[in-house]
């Protein structure tokens, strides 16, 4: 909402307060005070002209030359490119010092050979948007509506000299789309009465009905609806204050008749439609809910096919109107237009939000209907057309109007009692002070057995239970005066539930590894939705997604992080390693999906580099093994890995993970044509269900009494088949171990030239350990022996 | 004999003294002392001596090898000490070469901030609150006073799956959730999470983000007391000097709301281009729980109040670090990410 401050002065005294003060003071009691847009910023020296003779110019096609009256009997030469100009025209002109927005300053220049003693302006070139001005006077230069003295300072003459507020308004305060609106609310503010325009018309001895009837078919939709007739009415251009004012208020003008609908619009906050009454095309209106598939062409050229359950105004046949959202072209208002019919309705909220959000169609009409325009502005709003059209287009106003009306106009009472005020505000407001500012409100309220009884006017549709009484005094009041306490509950322990502190705990594990925390989106494409899902489900798309990049709920947390890695290596950084935790989204039982927090390590690059000492370790398979292994033993787990193959990753160099030998996440190189076509080097992916590892019960710690006992290590290497896995033969020892077997740890493998094709040798270090004494060489050979019988019978073959 | 002894003394104190190394000193203490060494020899041929010679000879034996075994002690530690200094010598290095660095990574920036909120609140003894980010329609607007057709809706274009079902628009839900279950009890919750919302990403929008938010329900809950909790956060987060101010606003699911502003934390009040020459910068809404949300969630809203809470975790790291595009969060360019790396206490 833009509010002229000259026009709001017309309602409400504004005690000179600067404009920027005032805003200040309506920012803090509740409405936001946007910008504060002074309208005659960078113009100076501005006056009226009037052209006593336009001739073309010789030398050049577009331009005229013309003599201008400047004032003082003066009369410059002044050189014009608009189409428009004219002989016997008042306009704009910059004298030479004069100055535009921009900075531009105007100055005697000479065009092909003529003088130009300054220039004469369009609109726009004061600053004002082009969207704003007149049709007529969009390509070309501003012709005053009357003549006026020439040398008059133009920035009084065109209300330039004003300062708009734009209103950032919430959903609730729907009464302050209106110059009076805001009246009100700077008056409870400054403590100011508010003058409402006073409405005074002839009227024809005519009745209205005897050209008109009207009836209403659907009462729910349309409890009131007031129609006035105005003959005679000449079709042309507003007044200077008014086209200024719809321009300030940032409403383009077009002719007297639209005008006026639209500054009561601005006025009142009340909607109203002017018909064509000749092209009605009968002495009728009918609002009605419209057929299925009936059509109707609106104002802005676009034929609309309508709904049931969309509310129509016709002329007892087709509909003119989409009511309350906008008229129909088949009646709309043009220079030739005699008779008016003026509309001022009340429609239901929810009837017109439909309408308008089926046909994708806002305006300024509709926005203020959608939320609740005021019932008991209904009918002045259109007297006070009826009044305008009289003064500005010479119209007589038939007698009388015709009005449906089953509108219920009563003020709302809530009753609120000066100590809950104060409990829920944790002060001591006097009851007094209550009463003031309720008064200043314009709130009829009677205080009687500790209630405040209070009559809402029906322009605040939204104070409606005792908590938005509370909220009208406090910020009235002032919010600075409340004062600072804390709640004084029972204490509470509050803290991390398990799983937020292990998951922190998981958190810092990994970066304490040397990877980076990534956040990517939850939205993605078909495509990358189920690539390296774990359990790949059903996708779920967006009903109205923004674009198809972001269109499906992910299932993977690792297209997008891949996504991150090419980023960063596109932007020379090759070695990267980052993780994320966050969710993937399944099909499940439910209605809702099934939420699963993952757990996804991306690796590419260096992992370990340090040039100078020599040393250098690309990423491999084992460092992120390394990283989940040490991640799952700080959260006490333990997890093992089984070969396995996945889309997008190395068939030779991928594990699922396992927790209870259940399947709980993948560990992979990727695969090198997606390398490849991510623009990536070797690259390592993990990504497991982190909601499972962290949900997952632990043994309780307990301590092991520290040994006063040695161990010893025997080394064993083994030749076997390069198809047999490590883990496997770490399990024959084990199992042939004992228990005086400790511990088991590969320390060598080697595939190279030297060995039989389709070998490797492996080599293994045992520790052998009782806590209860030292061992003996011959138990160790003993449990070694048995060791290596196992394995001789299990293929391996001793180096 | 006794010739013979000085002979080999002498060579031997020679050789002790002509020793550069402690590996030759060694031969010569093997060569001399050892063994099968000359002056062992000498004390093996004592056996030829006539009796009354033997002590005699044994003494003057004992007193070369003391005197031989003094020298090279002395020699050794000379040169031992010599031997270390050329070992240290040659083993300085240039100290001003670059360390091995620690592998070491780092939390999120939002990470950063949503877990200084959250361990402000848990010393406050709140309780951190989760819910799903697919959420139902009633959850999301209706339990919390929006119901179907509300005009505030608009203020949230959201991305539905199906009529019914969204993804949160704000992390509210979790709230009426968390109500829902407590059935009737008090509470002190802050519920931190990713929202959604039908934006056009750009420099200052994102169609993903985070959000914190918190509520407080129990007997007596003052506005006062949203105004001290609030106040408490302000100077936490952004330092001991700040104020905060609040504003009347709206929020539909709560009555009164208020929106907060605190003291601009880079100019201090006076004005800059942090706070837009104001010398306040909006960080959060609040207001006191509507009671038909409570009424809703089960509540006596005629019994127990309560004050709610919530921010923007993108708003508050760009303001504090000066980030200048929210997408920044979303691309995990290894080069902001980085930033985040030391600690500001």
């Amino acid at each position: 909402m833009l509010v002229s401050t000259k026009w709001l002065e017309e309602y409400v005294n504004t005690q000179g307060l600067p404009p920027a003060e005032l805003g200040e003071k309506i920012t803090r009691a509740g409405i936001e005070v946007d910008a504060v847009i002074d309208r005659s910023e960078g113009l100076a020296n501005l006056v009226v002209g009037y052209v006593t003779e336009c001739v073309k110019h010789p030398e050049a096609d577009k331009l005229s030359i013309c003599q201008v009256g400047v004032g003082g009997g003066e009369i410059d030469q002044i050189i014009c490119g608009a189409p428009n100009i004219a002989q016997g025209q008042s306009v704009i002109v910059a004298r030479p010092g004069a100055k535009l927005p921009g900075g531009m300053k105007i100055k005697k220049a000479k065009l092909r050979g003529e003088v130009s003693n300054g220039m004469i302006c369009s609109l726009q070139e004061l600053g004002i948007e082009t969207k704003l001005v007149p049709k007529s006077y969009a390509e070309g230069i501003y012709v005053l509506p009357e003549k006026a003295e020439p040398g008059t300072d133009v920035l009084s003459y065109l209300d330039l000299d004003d300062t708009v507020l734009e209103l950032g308004l919430t959903p609730n305060r729907a009464d302050a789309m209106s110059m009076l609106g805001v009246a009100y609310e700077v008056g409870a503010i400054l403590e100011e009465d508010v003058s409402l325009p006073e409405i005074v018309y002839a009227e024809a001895a005519e009745r209205a009905e005897s050209m008109l009837s009207l009836e209403v078919d659907a009462p729910e939709a349309n409890p009131l609806y007031v129609a006035k007739v105005v003959r005679n009415v000449k079709v042309k251009e507003s007044p200077l204050w008014l086209q200024q004012r719809l321009m300030a208020a940032g409403v383009r003008p077009h002719n007297n008749v639209v005008d006026v609908t639209n500054y009561i619009l601005m006025e009142y906050g009340q909607p109203l439609h002017a018909f064509d009454y000749d092209s009605l095309g009968s002495g009728n209106i009918t609002v009605r809910h419209a057929k299925e598939g009936e059509k109707i062409t609106t104002l802005d050229d676009t034929e609309r096919t309508l709904s049931a359950h969309q509310l129509v105004i016709t002329n007892g046949t087709d509909p003119v109107a989409l009511a309350g959202v906008m008229g129909g072209a088949n009646s709309e208002v043009s220079e030739d237009t005699t008779t008016v019919v003026i509309e001022s309705a009340y429609f239901a909220s929810d009837s017109i939000r439909r309408t308008s959000k089926d046909h994708n169609l806002r305006s300024d009409a509709s926005s203020r209907y959608e939320k609740g325009v005021d019932p008991n502005r209904v009918i002045p709003a259109a007297e006070r057309a009826a009044q305008l059209l009289a003064e500005l287009a010479d119209g007589e106003v038939l007698g009388g109007s015709l009005v449906f009306d089953q509108l219920d106009k009563k003020e709302r009472i809530v009753k609120v009692s000066p100590d809950f005020i104060n409990s829920r505000l944790g002060m001591k407001i006097r009851l007094e002070d209550m009463l003031d500012i309720l008064s200043r409100l314009k709130f009829n309220t009677e205080a009687a057995n500790n209630q405040l009884i209070i009559e809402v006017p029906t322009r605040r549709q939204d104070i409606q239970i005792e908590e938005d009484v509370v909220e009208e005094i406090a910020r009235l009041y002032g919010y600075d005066e409340i004062p600072a306490t804390l709640p004084r509950t029972d204490a509470t322990p509050g803290g991390l539930s398990p799983y937020q502190a292990k998951r922190r705990i998981a958190r810092h594990f990994l970066e304490g590894a040397g990877l980076l925390q990534a956040t990517t989106y939850s939205l993605t494409s078909e495509a990358a939705a189920t690539q390296f899902a774990l359990e790949p489900t059903e996708t779920t798309r967006l009903l109205m997604p923004m674009s198809e990049e972001r269109s499906i709920l992910r299932q993977s947390l690792l297209p997008h992080l891949l996504e991150s890695l090419s980023y960063n290596t596109a932007r020379r950084t090759d070695s990267v390693a980052l993780y994320e935790t966050g969710s993937v989204f399944l099909k499940g039982q439910d209605e809702l999906l099934d939420e699963q927090e993952h757990l996804a390590i991306v690796m590419t690059g260096l992992w370990v580099d340090h040039s100078w000492q020599g040393e250098k370790k690309v990423v491999d398979f084992f460092v992120a093994k390394g990283i989940v292994e040490g991640l799952a033993a700080k959260l006490g787990l333990e997890l093992s890995f089984e070969r396995g193959e996945m889309d997008g990753l190395h068939p030779g160099r991928t594990a699922f993970i396992l927790l209870d030998g259940k399947r709980i996440g993948v560990i992979g190189a990727l695969h090198p044509s997606e390398q490849k076509k991510r623009d990536l080097k070797e690259t390592i992916a993990v990504e497991l269900n982190l909601a499972t590892l962290l949900t997952r019960e632990t043994e309780a710690l307990v301590y092991i009494q520290v040994s006063r006992y040695p161990t010893i290590s025997r080394d064993v290497a083994l030749v076997l088949s390069n198809i047999v896995e490590a883990q496997t033969i770490e399990g024959v020892i084990r199992n042939a171990g004992g228990k005086l077997l400790k511990d088991v740890r590969v320390f060598d493998l080697y595939e190279g030239d030297r060995m039989e094709e389709g070998k490797k040798s492996l080599a293994f270090s045992l520790t052998y350990f009782d806590p209860e004494k030292t061992l003996t060489d011959d138990e160790v050979n003993a449990a070694h022996e048995k060791i290596i019988k196992a394995l001789t019978e299990s293929g391996a073959e001793l180096r | 004999m006794e010739a013979r002894l000085q002979e080999l003394k002498n060579e031997a104190l020679e050789k002790i003294q002509a020793a550069q190394t402690v590996k030759e000193l060694t031969d010569v203490r093997v060569a001399y002392l050892g063994k099968k060494g000359p002056i062992t020899d000498v004390l093996k041929g004592m056996g030829k001596l006539p009796a009354e010679e033997r002590p005699k000879m044994g003494a003057l034996v004992n007193e070369v090898r003391a005197e031989v075994t003094e020298s090279l002690e002395a020699r050794m530690v000379l040169l031992e000490e010599q031997a270390i200094n050329e070992k240290l010598q040659s083993e300085t290095i240039d100290i001003s070469l670059p360390g091995r660095p620690a592998k070491t990574g780092n939390p999120h920036p939002l990470t950063r901030v949503v877990e200084e909120i959250e361990d402000l609140f848990l010393s406050m003894g709140y309780e951190i609150a989760e819910g799903p980010e697919v959420e139902k329609d009633y959850y999301n607007f209706e339990a919390l006073n929006l119901p179907k057709g509300h005009p505030a809706r608009d203020m949230q274009d959201s991305f539905y799956i199906t009529e019914d079902i969204l993804l949160r628009t704000h992390t509210s839900p979790v709230q009426a959730r968390t109500m829902e279950t407590k059935g009737g009890e008090p509470i002190k919750i802050i519920c931190p999470g990713k929202v959604y919302r039908r934006d056009n990403d750009d420099a200052t929008h994102s169609h993903q983000f985070t959000q914190i938010e918190g509520l407080v329900v129990g007997e007596d809950i003052r506005m006062s007391d949203l105004k001290g909790t609030l106040s408490i956060f302000a100077k936490k987060m952004f330092g001991d000097d700040r104020e905060i101010r609040l504003r009347p606003s709206f929020f539909p699911f709560t009555e009164p709301s208020v929106e907060m502003d605190i003291s601009c934390f880079k100019c201090g009040g006076s004005g800059c281009n942090v706070c837009k020459k104001t010398g306040w910068i909006e960080i959060l809404g609040a207001g006191m729980v509507h009671p038909n949300v409570l009424e809703m969630a089960g509540y006596d809203s005629k019994r127990l109040t309560g004050f709610a809470f919530g921010m923007g975790p993108e708003r508050i790291a760009m303001l504090k670090y000066g980030i200048e595009d929210i997408r920044h969060f979303y691309t995990n360019d290894v080069r902001f990410l980085t930033q985040f790396q030391r600690t500001e206490l």
